[in-house]
């Protein structure tokens, strides 16, 4: 082995103690693990699943009207009020949530990570300022903010959405980690760094941010159903995913009005997403004791 | 204490100012209008519309004349709502949605310290797991998935409730509604109350008071329970805005006519005035709430010192 890829192996062996030893706790804990099989088991359900249906999500089948699940037909879940496939439907609705979900949590970890990693670094009059605009998004409930970005596009583009979603969950996340950083910046290896005259930029993306990807995942799992709410919430009261588009949330709100006569167009989707959320939530707390053992 | 008190009274009115000019520029960008929907309108007409509105003016000129009528109290005429003002519409919805609001707080805290406290009294017992499930659950639950349920099972099948409507004064058309906009809040002071009363519980002066002989009863409502508390009222702040977002929500589900469902329908209907009109209110309510909520919580906690 060359002394390269001996000075490349080495930092990496140290961390990988550290993960080996999350992942063994991770592994121990029966809710976290069930959870994360049901997670993924919904997740491949969702992008393979429709491709076994013979129907297309935005299909009428006239001669099935509202029929109810494990009806002599093929639609496995039974039919909405136009007749279209339930299954289908639902599993569309998942996949969205789920994208929407994970790449909401994508766009809030980066500016939440850059934000509070620079304002606690920076530290003094830019903190100070930094900090008191998070403070006054925090102090409006996180839904108007996104009910007035999402006045902002036209409706029914999910990318728009799930930006405009990401973009208010930064805030927990820029105080978690600019807490994080403030306690970083006093330590030796920071100061060793700033000695061999490595600049700020180089400081925060090679030594603060490595530093505080435990809380950040952490975080991160808990914001991933937080997300999947909000854009549900947000179908549900019609701002969201547009007709023939079909989400948890704009499922669920269809099949509440249609309860007295069609139940399970209600509790097809609200099972699935109180599923995905129960799991996830188990996920970040199973995530919490295993990386985070000093807090139990 | 005091001067903290008005220090954080006075920071109040800079961030609501802030708000209101950040939502109104950015609703203002929007593409779209409110007369946009109405396509048989010709162009001139729809110009005579907005100047009418005063929608034809610059932009800083419309900020300037809207912070003028806010101090008034005059939030401007709502664009979709035609005969009303904004004003007119928020002060017939509010007093519903916050009776909705405020029965849903104080139910979480009547059930949920309870609850909390005997999960903590039997800690790992089946009693403790059952009540911290359920916690899970009403947690994860979002109130558009309960709601329905709630209606369905309550007010459909076993008919005790009425499934939606609204009559003034008829406390069974609230049941509901509070008990969906509660669940939430009830499941994480439980759990809040749970985790701060174990932690009191192992405290000194938790052990001298049972050491001296009190009697438990004592010990944990006296001693235990009030510094156990003092999370749950810094929670009462986030609550308030959780039960204010919550109420946009039920206000659909149960067709209550609270102002909740304004802030949706303004939305939809790019009714500028409306959306900012409830920005305004439930800005100011929430900052406010949060404000009592932390005066509050320096009040009961002795060892809080401001200077």
């Amino acid at each position: 082995m060359t002394d390269q890829a001996m000075a490349a192996a080495l930092p990496q062996g140290a961390a990988r103690g550290f993960w080996a030893d999350a992942w063994r706790r991770l592994r121990r804990n029966k809710a976290a693990m069930v959870a994360a099989s049901l997670i993924l088991l919904i997740a491949l359900l969702a992008f393979i699943g429709p491709s076994f249906s013979p129907h297309s999500f935005d299909a009428i089948d006239w001669d099935n009207m509202a029929v109810p699940p494990g009806g002599p037909n093929d639609h496995w879940l039974g039919t909405d009020r136009l007749g279209r496939d339930l299954f289908v439907r639902t599993l569309a609705g998942v996949q969205i949530s789920l994208q929407i979900g994970l790449l909401a949590t994508l766009v809030s970890l980066c500016i939440g990570v850059a934000f509070g990693a620079t304002a606690g670094y920076l530290g003094g009059k830019i903190d100070n300022i930094m900090m008191r605009f998070v403070d006054i998004l925090y102090s409006l409930p996180y839904i108007f903010i996104v009910i007035i970005l999402s006045t902002l596009f036209e409706r029914g583009n999910i990318y728009v959405l799930f930006l405009a979603i990401g973009a208010v969950g930064w805030l927990t996340m820029a105080r978690i980690v600019r807490g994080q950083t403030l306690s970083l910046k006093r330590k030796e290896f920071i100061e060793a760094a700033l000695a061999s005259g490595v600049g700020t930029p180089g400081i925060l993306a090679r030594h603060i941010v490595p530093n505080v990807v435990g809380p950040v995942i952490i975080y991160a799992t808990l914001t991933i159903p937080q997300m999947i709410l909000f854009e549900s919430f947000l179908s549900f009261l019609g701002l969201g995913v547009q007709e023939p588009q079909a989400s948890l949330g704009s499922l669920i709100n269809e099949g509440a009005q249609e309860m007295e006569s069609a139940v399970w167009m209600l509790l097809v989707p609200a099972g699935f997403l109180v599923t995905l959320l129960t799991c996830f939530n188990f996920l970040g707390d199973g995530l919490r004791d295993a990386l985070d053992p000093r807090d139990r | 204490m005091l001067s903290y008190a008005l220090r954080r009274i006075a920071g109040v009115i800079p961030t609501l100012f802030i708000i209101i000019t950040l939502s109104f520029f950015v609703i203002r960008i929007a593409p779209g209008g409110p007369f946009d929907d109405e396509q048989t309108l010709p162009p001139e007409i729809k110009a005579n519309l907005e100047a009418a509105y005063g929608l034809d003016k610059p932009l800083l000129e419309q900020y300037g004349r809207y912070l003028a009528g806010l101090v008034e109290g005059d939030f401007g005429p709502s664009f979709k709502f035609k005969d009303f003002s904004v004003t007119e519409l928020i002060a017939q919805g509010l007093p519903v949605s916050l009776m909705l609001g405020l029965s849903a707080v104080l139910l979480a805290l009547l059930v949920g310290i309870p609850l909390g406290t005997l999960a903590a009294l039997r800690q790992n017992s089946p009693t403790d797991y059952g009540i911290m499930s359920v916690a899970v659950l009403g947690i994860a639950l979002p109130g558009f998935v309960t709601g329905p349920l709630f209606a369905l099972v309550f007010g459909l099948h076993l008919r005790w409730f009425p499934v939606a409507g609204w009559e003034a004064g008829e406390l069974r058309y609230l049941v509901l509604p509070v008990v969906t906009l509660a669940l939430p809040v009830i499941a994480y002071i439980a759990r809040l109350t749970r985790g701060s009363l174990l932690e009191v519980l192992r405290t000194n002066h938790v052990r001298t008071a049972r050491a001296k002989g009190l009697p438990e009863r004592r010990v944990i409502l006296k001693h235990a329970l009030r510094p156990a508390l003092l999370p749950v009222v810094s929670y009462l702040g986030p609550a308030t805005a959780f039960v204010i977002t919550g109420s946009l929500v039920v206000e659909t589900v149960f067709g209550l006519p609270g102002s909740g469902r304004y802030l949706v329908q303004g939305a939809i209907n790019r009714d500028y005035t409306l959306v900012m009109g409830m920005i305004v209110v439930y800005g100011s309510l929430t900052l406010t709430l949060n404000l009592i909520a932390d005066l509050l919580y320096g009040w009961l906690d002795p060892r809080v010192r401001y200077d």
